[in-house]
C-alpha cells in the first residue's frame, strides 16, 4: 500500500515536472526565422573551449568581425560573445561566465555600449540572458539588468514570461523544440547584402559627455577580471558610422587606456587604413559591416592582435583544423544561401 | 502587493509554512504580524490610518463594555433598594452613554473614510456650487488598502457591541488582527466578529483535505482573474474609452464585457481570499451565491456581494426602518387614513437610504448616486408589482417550473444588471444615457462577424479562450446551483482524474493567464472601496 503511494507521488511527480519542461521548451522563442541574435549567447557552450580570443560586446562585435578570416589568415582561434544590445555589465558577466569554462590570451571589448548606457530593455535582455546557462554570473547578470517591470522568476521559469506566445505558436516551435540549427559562426553574425552608407548624420551635440561612472566601473571590473586572470584586455571601437562616436568619449577611453596601460584601437578612425568602402561595405548604411566590410576588417585587426598581443598561429594543429574546416564548410554554405537569396530577390 | 503577484505568492507560501510550524497558540500572532506586513506593502504611510481605526475603535469597544460590566455590577449591588423605574431610567442612562461612545467611534471612523474616499466628490461639487473650480480644490489623499472593508467590520462589530450581542475582545493585538486580517483588507468579504473570531484567535492543526480544498478553491479564483477578467479588460477598455466611436453594438459588447469582467474579478478574488484562509483553517462568510442566475433584481442583491447588502441590511435598513422616529410618522399617516403610504413610509424610506449608501459606497461620483437610487427604485418598483406577478403565476402555473420561462428571466435579469452596470463602466453619467440611447439608434448587427469585435485589443485566440473558459464556469456554477460541489465530486475520483482536473486548470491559468510583461497589471475592481 505504501509502496503504490509513494510510487504515484513519484508518477505524478515525474509527470508534472514533464510537462512543465515541454511546454516551457514549447513557448520559449526559437529565434530562428528572425532575430536570429537570440540564438548567439547559447551557442557558444556547443564550442570546443580552447580560444585565443574572445570578443564581448554589441552588434559592433557580432557583425563587424569574421573569426573565420582571424583563422584562415593568422591562426587565431576566436570567439564573438556579443549580442544585441548587450550592455557593459551583461559583457562582464559574459566574460565571467566564459572564465569558467577556458581562459584566453586576450579580451577583445568593443566599447561602444560603455558611453551610451542605454536603458536595458526586456527584450534584448531576454536575448543575452536567456542563453546564458546558469551560474552565479547569470544570476547577477539578471539583477543588474532587469527592467522595473521583468521579475527574476520569469528568468529561472521562462514558461511565465513567455505563455502568452502559446496562442501564436508556429511550426518552428516544434521543431525545435530540443535543438537549435547553428546560425552564427564562431558568433559571427554573416550578412552578404549590402547597402551604401548615404547621409550618415552627425552626432547631436551632448549637454555633457562625461561617461557615466557606474558604465566605467564595469569597463573597469572586466579589465580587473583580465588582469587577475592574466588576459590581455584590447579596447576596440568598431568602424560603425552610427550610432555616432563622440571625440569626448573617444578621449575618455583612450585616458582610460593609457592609464592601464590597454591597448585601445579605433577602428573608426582606422576605416581607411583597413580598405573599408562604406558603398559596398556594408549592409545597412554604415551601421554594421556586411561580409566583404567584416572580413577586410578582421584582416586588418588580426594583424594588431598578432603584433601587439603576440599571438601565435594555431595553423596545424589537428583537430583545430578540422573543427574549422567544418566552420568553413558552413560559412561558404551560408554565404552561398545568401547570395542565391539576394539573386533570386533581384 | 497584488494577490496575483509573485509576491503575494511568496508571501502566502512563507505565512503558510511558518503557520503549521509554530506552535498553534502563537498562530494568530504570526496571521497579525502578516497582516501589518502585507498592509506595509501597500504603503507605509497608510498605516496610521488602519492604527488609529483600531485603536479608537477599541478604546469605544472598552468603554460600552466597561458602562455594561459596571451597570451589571450596580443593579446586581441595589438589587433591593432600586425600584423598577428607578432600574429603568438608570439602564436608559447607561445606553445613553454608550450610545454617545458609538455615535463618537461611527462618526471618527466613517469621518476617516469620509475624508479620504469622498473629499475630492464633496469639495468639488460643493466648490462647483459657488463657480469654483480647479486643482487646487481637492485632496490630494490617496485611498488606504480595504479601508471601506475594514471600517465596515469594524463598524459592524461596535453596533454588535452596543447591542449586547457579544463580550468585546479585550485583548488589543486579538483585536487588531480582527481588524486587519489581510486577506480580506483586499476586497471583502465583511466578516461578523461572532463567527470570524473564533476561527482567528483558535490554533489549526494542519488538515490536508482543508488544505487541499482552499488551494483548489484559490486556483479556481485565479483562473477567474486571470484568465478571463484579466483578458476581457483589454477589450473593455477600449471600449468605454472612447465611446464616440465604439458606440452602438460595442456598447452592448462593453455592457455585457464589463458585467462579466466584474463577476469574474471580485468573485475570482474573493474566491482567493476564501480558499488562503481555508487553507488557513479560517472559514470566510462567502460573498457570491451565483448572481447571473439571478431571477429577478431582488434575488440577485441576495447573490451579490453578500457579506455587504447584510451589513447594510442589518445595521441601516432595520435601524431606519425601525427607528422611533419612523415609526411614530407611520403611525401618524395611518392615522391620518393613508394606511398604504404608512405601510410603505418606512421601508421605501430606508430602501433608499440603503440604496444611496450602497451607491456612495462603492465611489465617490454622480455614477454611483444614480446606480444606488437606480437599484433602489427597480427593487421597490418590482415590490409593487408584486401583486401582478402572483396574479400571473396563478394564471399561469406551469410557466414557473418551466425551464425556458426561468432561462428567459435569468437573461432578462443579467442584461438589466449589466445595464445598471454601465453607471460603473461609463465615466459619467451623460455618456451612460448617450452610450445607451445610441445602442439602439446604430445597432449593427454586422459587428459580430465583419471583425469590428477584433479591432477592440482582443484576438481570435483571445475570443476562444473566454468562451471556452465561460463554460467552464457555467457548468461549475451549473453544479453549484444544483447544490453538488464540483470540489467534492473531483475529490471523489480517482487520483489520475484529480490530478488531471487540478494540474489541468493549474496549467490553464499558466498558460492563458494574462499575468506578465504585455498584460498591465489589472487591480482587482474592488481593491480600492
Amino acid at each position: 500500500m505504501k509502496a503504490k503511494k509513494i510510487l504515484s507521488v513519484v508518477v505524478v511527480t515525474v509527470f508534472v515536472i514533464g510537462t512543465l519542461y515541454l511546454l516551457q521548451r514549447l513557448v520559449m522563442p526559437k529565434y530562428m526565422d528572425d532575430v536570429v541574435e537570440g540564438n548567439f549567447i547559447a551557442e557558444y557552450y556547443n564550442e570546443e573551449k580552447d580560444h585565443d580570443v574572445i570578443f564581448l560586446g554589441d552588434c559592433e562585435v557580432y557583425e563587424n568581425f569574421s573569426p573565420l578570416v582571424l583563422w584562415e589568415e593568422y591562426g587565431i582561434n576566436s570567439y564573438i560573445r556579443g549580442s544585441a544590445q548587450q550592455l557593459v555589465s551583461q559583457s562582464y558577466y559574459i566574460l565571467e561566465d566564459t572564465l569558467r569554462y577556458e581562459t584566453p590570451d586576450v579580451v577583445v571589448f568593443s566599447v561602444l555600449a560603455v558611453p551610451y548606457n542605454e536603458a536595458p530593455r526586456e527584450s534584448y535582455n531576454r536575448m543575452t540572458l536567456d542563453g546564458m546557462r546558469w551560474s552565479l554570473s547569470k544570476v547577477n547578470a539578471i539583477r543588474d539588468s532587469m527592467t522595473e517591470e521583468e521579475s527574476f522568476l520569469d528568468y529561472v521559469f521562462p514558461l511565465l514570461r513567455y505563455h502568452s506566445r502559446i496562442t501564436e505558436l508556429t511550426a518552428d516551435d516544434f521543431t525545435y523544440l530540443f535543438h537549435r540549427d547553428l546560425v552564427s559562426h564562431n558568433g559571427y553574425y554573416m550578412r552578404v547584402d549590402s547597402l551604401p552608407a548615404e547621409n550618415v548624420p552627425e552626432g547631436r551635440p551632448l549637454g555633457d559627455y562625461t561617461i557615466d561612472a557606474a558604465q566605467m566601473e564595469y569597463l573597469d571590473k572586466i579589465r580587473t577580471l583580465c588582469e587577475e586572470k592574466g588576459i590581455q584586455l584590447v579596447l576596440v571601437k568598431a568602424p560603425s558610422l552610427y550610432p555616432y562616436w563622440y571625440d569626448e568619449w573617444d578621449a575618455q577611453i583612450t585616458e582610460y587606456a593609457e592609464e592601464h596601460d590597454l591597448l585601445y584601437v579605433n577602428l573608426l578612425a582606422q576605416a581607411d587604413e583597413a580598405g573599408l568602402d562604406f558603398q559596398t561595405d556594408t549592409y545597412d548604411g554604415g551601421l554594421h559591416l556586411n561580409l566583404s566590410g567584416a572580413e577586410k576588417l578582421s584582416r586588418y585587426f588580426g594583424a594588431i592582435l598578432q603584433d601587439h598581443c603576440g599571438l601565435e598561429s594555431r595553423r596545424g594543429e589537428e583537430a583545430l583544423e578540422a573543427a574549422w574546416q567544418e566552420k568553413t564548410v558552413w560559412y561558404e554554405e551560408d554565404k552561398a544561401r545568401q547570395e542565391a537569396e539576394i539573386a533570386a530577390g533581384e | 502587493m497584488s494577490i496575483t503577484s509573485y509576491s503575494f505568492l511568496l508571501f502566502a507560501g512563507v505565512l503558510f509554512i511558518l503557520y503549521y510550524l509554530i506552535p498553534r497558540r502563537f498562530q494568530w500572532i504570526l496571521l497579525l504580524i502578516a497582516s501589518y506586513v502585507f498592509y506595509c506593502f501597500s504603503g507605509v504611510r497608510y498605516l496610521g490610518y488602519i492604527l488609529a481605526t483600531t485603536v479608537f475603535s477599541y478604546i469605544v469597544s472598552m468603554k460600552i463594555w466597561d458602562l455594561k460590566r459596571r451597570q451589571d455590577a450596580r443593579l446586581k449591588l441595589k438589587k433591593d433598594e432600586f425600584s423598577r423605574e428607578e432600574k429603568k431610567a438608570y439602564k436608559a442612562s447607561v445606553k445613553k452613554k454608550q450610545k454617545a461612545w458609538l455615535v463618537a467611534a461611527l462618526l471618527f471612523n466613517f469621518g476617516i473614510l469620509g475624508i479620504i474616499k469622498y473629499g475630492n466628490f464633496i469639495v468639488s461639487n460643493v466648490g462647483s456650487l459657488f463657480g469654483a473650480s480647479g486643482d487646487d480644490l481637492f485632496f490630494h489623499l490617496a485611498l488606504p488598502l480595504g479601508i471601506s472593508f475594514y471600517t465596515f467590520q469594524t463598524m459592524g462589530y461596535l453596533i454588535d457591541l452596543y447591542r449586547g450581542e457579544y463580550e468585546p475582545e479585550r485583548n488589543f493585538f486579538k483585536f487588531a488582527l480582527f481588524v486587519s486580517y489581510f486577506p480580506q483588507l483586499i476586497q471583502g468579504p465583511i466578516s461578523r466578529f461572532g463567527s470570524l473570531s473564533k476561527d482567528l484567535y483558535t490554533g489549526h492543526a494542519f488538515d490536508g483535505r482543508q488544505v487541499a480544498s482552499g488551494l483548489q478553491r484559490m486556483l479556481y479564483g485565479y483562473f477567474k482573474k486571470m484568465v478571463i477578467a484579466d483578458r476581457i479588460i483589454t477589450g473593455l477598455t477600449t471600449i468605454s474609452g472612447d465611446p464616440a466611436t465604439y458606440s452602438g453594438t460595442f456598447v452592448l459588447v462593453g455592457m455585457i464585457f464589463y458585467a462579466i469582467d466584474l463577476y469574474m474579478d471580485f468573485s475570482g478574488g474573493i474566491d482567493i481570499v476564501i480558499g488562503l484562509s481555508q487553507a488557513l483553517g479560517i472559514t470566510l462568510p462567502e460573498n457570491f451565491k451565483r448572481p447571473y442566475f439571478s431571477k429577478s433584481l431582488k434575488d440577485y442583491w441576495h447573490r451579490w456581494h453578500i457579506s455587504l447588502c447584510n451589513w447594510f441590511k442589518d445595521y441601516l435598513f432595520y435601524p431606519i426602518s425601525t427607528s422611533p422616529a419612523m415609526l411614530a410618522r407611520a403611525k401618524k399617516m395611518k392615522a391620518a387614513g393613508h394606511e398604504g403610504l404608512s405601510r410603505r413610509f418606512t421601508v421605501y424610506t430606508a430602501t433608499m437610504v440603503v440604496w444611496l449608501s450602497t451607491g456612495i459606497w462603492h465611489g465617490a461620483s454622480w455614477n454611483f448616486v444614480v446606480w444606488g437610487l437606480l437599484n433602489g427604485f427597480f427593487l421597490l418598483l418590482s415590490q409593487e408589482l408584486e401583486p401582478a406577478y402572483r396574479r400571473f403565476y396563478e394564471r399561469f402555473p406551469r410557466l414557473e417550473k418551466n425551464a425556458l420561462w426561468n432561462a428567459f428571466r435569468i437573461v432578462r435579469t443579467f442584461l438589466f444588471v449589466s445595464l445598471l452596470c454601465m453607471f460603473d463602466y461609463y465615466d459619467s453619467v451623460s455618456t451612460v444615457i448617450r452610450s445607451f440611447i445610441g445602442m439602439f439608434s446604430s445597432f449593427r448587427l454586422s459587428v459580430f462577424w465583419d471583425g469590428s469585435l477584433l479591432a477592440i485589443g482582443l484576438t481570435a485566440a483571445d475570443y476562444w479562450i473566454l468562451l471556452v473558459s465561460l463554460i467552464l464556469v457555467f457548468v461549475v456554477s451549473w453544479f453549484q446551483e444544483k447544490g453538488r460541489s464540483v470540489r467534492s465530486l473531483i475529490a471523489a475520483r480517482a487520483l489520475p482524474v484529480r490530478v488531471i482536473a487540478w494540474y489541468g486548470l493549474f496549467l490553464i491559468v499558466i498558460l492563458f493567464g494574462a499575468y506578465g510583461i504585455g498584460y498591465d497589471a489589472t487591480q482587482f475592481i474592488y481593491n480600492q472601496f
